[in-house]
């Protein structure tokens, strides 16, 4: 089966519809799907609900959307970076679940394995919990969480084979492996598509399975954050 | 004279054991890894990383290596990367031995508020939840009141809550105190605090 494809629009090519629910991998800016995600823009698929940790800053990541309103409700865990975000929210336009980030990670990993709740101490006794059904184990009080089945997963990974076995870089793994498991279809951006058989079989972490489109691009990869410390002078 | 930011730090270090895996919040937190001196401290970042280590050098910047702040770090010779689901694994796993926060507000029975204000600010909580649910001993480390001179060690908090019952023990720029039976407890004042000053500058009940 055929995986690789030319561009970020034919890989998302028959797989948007208005209303539909994506998860997508990156935290903060890094390792984003940015050009999936600047296609969608491109696409003007509207009403769309994300499973994403962040909603990027006002010109990059799911940000884009934002701006051009395709977004209808966001599942995130921090959205502190974001004045459009902010004022679309505060006015009532945009829809928002807080997720704690470790329950929405594992929403994303247990839809993907065919769990559809877990039970976590997270939240207990916040507003989190409120509505959830609660339940004792050994003495302590646990909530229900749901696990996210997505329509589509947008991911980023580093590099990748013709099959799908992919590989990330440092801390640009973070949600990916879990947003790439939990969606009914997974396309993937990657800076380099390598040969099948160059990757080795011991050092790929997110086996092919879980990977159906694949494009190669330029990723702008961008900073939020830049912080230093002064070279020494001997 | 109470603590300044670096002498909340370097006292919150105190508090760290050797061969502890540890998580670092935001803000004062960050500074506790500046005083860990000999010990054989792991930090944890939440996006997906133990070992974490000091900012780069200028140039040395790269955009897959951030820490949860989403500041440019390095990694060192013990670094394991991983996914944001193992990450938080490990947090609710209560494999973390400890994590150092800061905070909006304390209350008397360790209830902990310090990711949003009704109205005003929306942010979220991003892993606090999970972090005060999870790892082995919370320390909040805060300034003893807010910019009005009030105070943030409360009988309740009045904040939406980040954790009920969460907190072990606060450092302040007052000194440092331990949520016990009935409410709080002094383990010690800041240098040149009185106990008369901390009591005076705290809302929760001190036993």
């Amino acid at each position: 089966m055929k995986k690789v494809y030319g561009s970020a629009q034919e890989a998302l090519d028959g797989l948007l519809f208005d209303g539909m629910f994506i998860a997508a991998g990156g935290f903060g800016l890094c390792g984003i799907p940015e050009l999936l995600l600047a296609a969608i823009k491109d696409a003007g698929t509207k009403d769309l609900t994300f499973a994403s940790n962040n909603a990027g800053v006002d010109d990059f990541g799911i940000g884009i959307l934002l701006q051009t309103r395709q977004v209808k409700k966001m599942i995130s865990s921090y959205v502190g970076e974001n004045a459009e975000f902010m004022r679309q929210y505060l006015s009532g336009e945009l829809e928002l679940e807080f997720n704690p980030q470790g329950t929405l990670a594992e929403r994303m990993r247990a839809g993907g394995c065919g769990i559809p709740g877990f039970y976590t101490k997270t939240g207990v006794g916040t507003v989190i919990a409120d509505g959830k059904e609660h339940k004792d184990f050994n003495g302590q009080t646990y909530i229900l969480e749901h696990g996210i089945f997505a329509d589509l997963s947008i991911v980023k990974a580093w590099k990748a084979d013709e099959t799908g076995n992919l590989v990330f870089r440092k801390t640009a793994r973070n949600f990916n492996p879990p947003a790439a498991m939990c969606g009914k279809v997974c396309v993937v951006e990657v800076e380099e598509i390598v040969p099948t058989g160059s990757l080795d079989p011991d050092t790929i972490h997110l086996p092919g399975i879980y990977v159906h489109r694949i494009i190669q691009g330029q990723h702008e990869k961008r900073i939020e954050q830049r912080t230093t410390r002064k070279r020494e002078t001997v | 004279m109470p603590w300044d930011r670096n002498q909340m730090a370097a006292r919150a270090a105190e508090e760290l054991q050797d061969g502890w895996y540890v998580n670092l919040g935001i803000g004062i937190p960050t500074l506790v890894a500046n005083y860990v001196g000999d010990k054989d401290i792991t930090l944890q970042s939440e996006n997906g990383m133990l070992g974490m280590g000091p900012f780069p050098f200028e140039g040395d910047e790269d955009p897959d290596l951030i820490n949860a702040g989403k500041q440019t770090i390095t990694e060192l010779k013990r670094t394991a990367y991983f996914d944001s689901a193992t990450s938080f694994g490990m947090i609710r796993g209560g494999k973390i031995a400890a994590a150092i926060l800061g905070a909006m507000e304390v209350a008397e029975n360790g209830d902990l508020a310090n990711w949003m204000i009704p109205g005003k600010l929306v942010k979220g909580m991003g892993g606090a939840m999970d972090l005060v649910a999870g790892v082995g001993r919370v320390i909040v480390v805060m300034d003893h009141t807010n910019k009005h001179g009030e105070s943030k060690v409360l009988k309740s908090c009045t904040l939406p809550l980040t954790g009920k019952g969460v907190v072990d023990r606060i450092i302040t720029n007052l000194g440092v105190l331990d949520v016990v039976e009935g409410g709080l407890r002094i383990v010690e004042c800041a240098e040149g605090v009185t106990e008369a000053e901390l009591r005076a500058a705290t809302e929760a009940t001190i036993v």
